[in-house]
């Protein structure tokens, strides 16, 4: 009895979800991104495969979605308007936590291969990131406010749209390069995979890169926040060291 | 060569960095002025944060500064004097300048009133000096080499506390120099520079001080006003980055060098002529800014409030 009911179970759960038993298996070229002083970006490969029990479904085609997002922090909005001839901040919007690095990267465009509850569910796409994390106002106002952020945070390269970027081979094995950009904050990256069919997320996969300022970087960025006035007296006393240097110099190159 | 700014957190150019410091460090000699109110928009125009650029450049004018002072200090065109009763005057000016900045800041749009401020005072000045020095220009021509003599008399000269102030031959009260100092340092505290270029003029034509003695004057005083916003700026908002400090400056101190050069060479009406259009050059790239519609409407704004 037990068993028959088990057995019908397994049944339904392999016809309801397509592509049941596809795991996915994803490495990164490195997980650690050390800020030096002449760091200008890092390029990451990610890469993986998908492990099956039985052979891939023939009914529909697998897709694999990539995220990379760095540390979230409160971002402010402003919008001008003209006010008596100039141009002055006249609406602004408030987002608490927008990552301050996104990239997506997919086999195909984002629409096709994802639905909206999935979307919803995981917040795969920019747009729900932002707005899922958002105090939530007038909606239609905050709209373009986000797209206007996205708009932005894309021009400084630090949100990336790379639908059909992902190369996946017999699909099995898949693998996406990812560059992030020289002005990257510190922080965990979180970085997720995703196999999708028919727009359902079937299985997903999750790592942080470690992205860390090391060497002086590190101890100039300490030193600025633990002893402030330290490093604050330490930057006049080099400019006053400057100062003096270069007229000495000057004075004995002129005799 | 690329390096990464670890305050900013920007990766830039070194030597466009170096470049930028070198330029405004000739202007900064030829002038007396710290070269803030040049600077701070440009570090913006590179990608730097503004409040990094804004207290970074403090930092870096007190090292361009200082090489100007010790150039005009051997060539005794410094009144220490005078700098002093400017630097007391300043120093309360600042500190209630950074009050008022506070309170203009929990009102809002405290960015368009620093950016109105500049088109101002920008403009004023520089059209001032313009028209004056180009008739002091057209005077000298007229009558030779003939200097034209300063009025002697005017309502500075009736006050009391009256001192002397031997290397500016002037013999004046205390109190002009005193209000002078007080509002540069509010105007610098709220548009975060020096404030030479609104303290120059004002000793030329308010204190009637001789133009060789005002550049050298200025820039002592406006060392010891950077300086107090250095450590301000380091010790409450963290934002002085050391490593873009340190390639400003080189190129600002060597520059600065050149320019003190360039500027005993100039004559004196010649350099506020120099001055005034370099003023009303920036005053116009401001107005601009405020008048034309901007290609992108939205700006993004760091931290929640």
């Amino acid at each position: 009895m037990i068993r028959a009911l088990s057995f019908c179970l397994v049944v339904l759960l392999t016809l309801t979800s397509p592509g049941r038993g596809e795991e996915v298996i994803a490495e990164l070229s490195q997980t650690n991104v050390s800020i030096t002083t002449n760091f200008t970006g890092s390029e990451i490969l990610i890469f993986g495969a998908v492990k099956r029990v039985a052979p891939a479904p023939q009914t529909s085609d697998l897709h694999v979605i990539i995220t990379v997002a760095g540390p979230q922090e409160p971002v402010t909005i402003r919008r001008k308007s003209r006010v008596a001839g100039i141009w002055v901040n006249t609406a602004a919007a408030e987002i608490d936590a927008a990552p301050s690095f996104y990239a997506v990267a997919s086999t195909a465009p984002l629409s096709d291969v994802l639905l909206e509850t999935d979307d919803l569910r995981h917040k795969i796409s920019a747009t729900r990131l932002i707005r899922a994390i958002d105090t939530g106002d007038a909606a239609s106002e905050l709209d373009s406010f986000t797209a206007a952020l996205l708009r932005i945070r894309a021009q400084e390269g630090r949100f990336q749209q790379l639908e059909g970027s992902v190369r996946l081979t017999d699909e099995t094995l898949f693998s996406a390069e990812v560059s992030l950009p020289a002005n990257l904050t510190e922080g965990d990256y979180a970085t997720r995979v995703f196999l999708t069919r028919e727009g359902q997320v079937i299985d997903s996969f999750e790592t942080v890169i470690d992205v860390r300022k090391v060497g002086l970087e590190r101890f100039l960025y300490n030193l600025a926040h633990d002893q402030p006035l330290v490093y604050g007296l330490m930057s006049l006393a080099i400019a006053i060291a400057a100062g003096w240097g270069a007229a000495a110099v000057f004075r004995y190159i002129r005799g | 060569m690329q390096i990464y700014l670890p305050i900013a957190e920007v990766s830039v150019n070194a030597f466009l960095l170096l470049g930028l410091g070198g330029i405004v460090g000739v202007l900064s000699g030829m002038f007396g002025v710290g070269g803030g109110f040049l600077m701070t928009p440009l570090l913006f125009f590179i990608g730097i944060p503004p409040a990094v650029a804004v207290a970074t450049e403090a930092n870096q004018i007190v090292a361009s500064s200082f090489s100007g002072v010790l150039a005009h200090l051997r060539r005794r065109s410094v009144d220490l004097r005078m700098g002093t009763v400017l630097l007391a005057g300043g120093l309360v000016g600042a500190a209630l300048g950074v009050v008022l900045f506070n309170y203009l800041k929990s009102l809002g749009q405290v960015d368009l009133l620093v950016k109105l401020c500049y088109v101002v005072f920008l403009g004023i000045i520089g059209s001032l000096m313009f028209v004056e020095s180009l008739r002091a220009l057209q005077r000298s021509r007229k009558s030779g080499s003939a200097v034209t003599k300063r009025k002697q008399r005017s309502w500075v000269h009736s006050l009391p506390f009256k001192m002397k102030f031997r290397t500016s031959g002037l013999y004046i009260s205390v109190i002009p120099p005193l209000i002078v100092g007080l509002i540069v340092g509010i105007l610098a505290a709220i548009m975060g520079v020096g404030g030479g270029f609104i303290m120059v003029p004002a000793m030329i034509y308010i204190l009637g001080m001789p133009t060789k003695v005002v550049v050298g004057t200025s820039l002592f005083q406006i060392i010891f006003v950077t300086a107090f916003t250095t450590l301000l700026h380091a010790t409450t908002n963290f934002t002085v980055d050391m490593v873009l400090a340190v390639l400003l400056l080189i190129g600002g101190v060597i520059g600065a060098q050149i320019g003190t050069v360039i500027g005993t060479r100039l004559k004196a009406e010649q350099l506020r002529i120099l001055l005034a259009i370099m003023v009303l050059a920036v005053c116009g790239k401001l107005a601009l800014d405020l008048l034309i519609e901007p290609a992108e409407l939205y700006s993004l704004g760091e931290g929640g409030h």
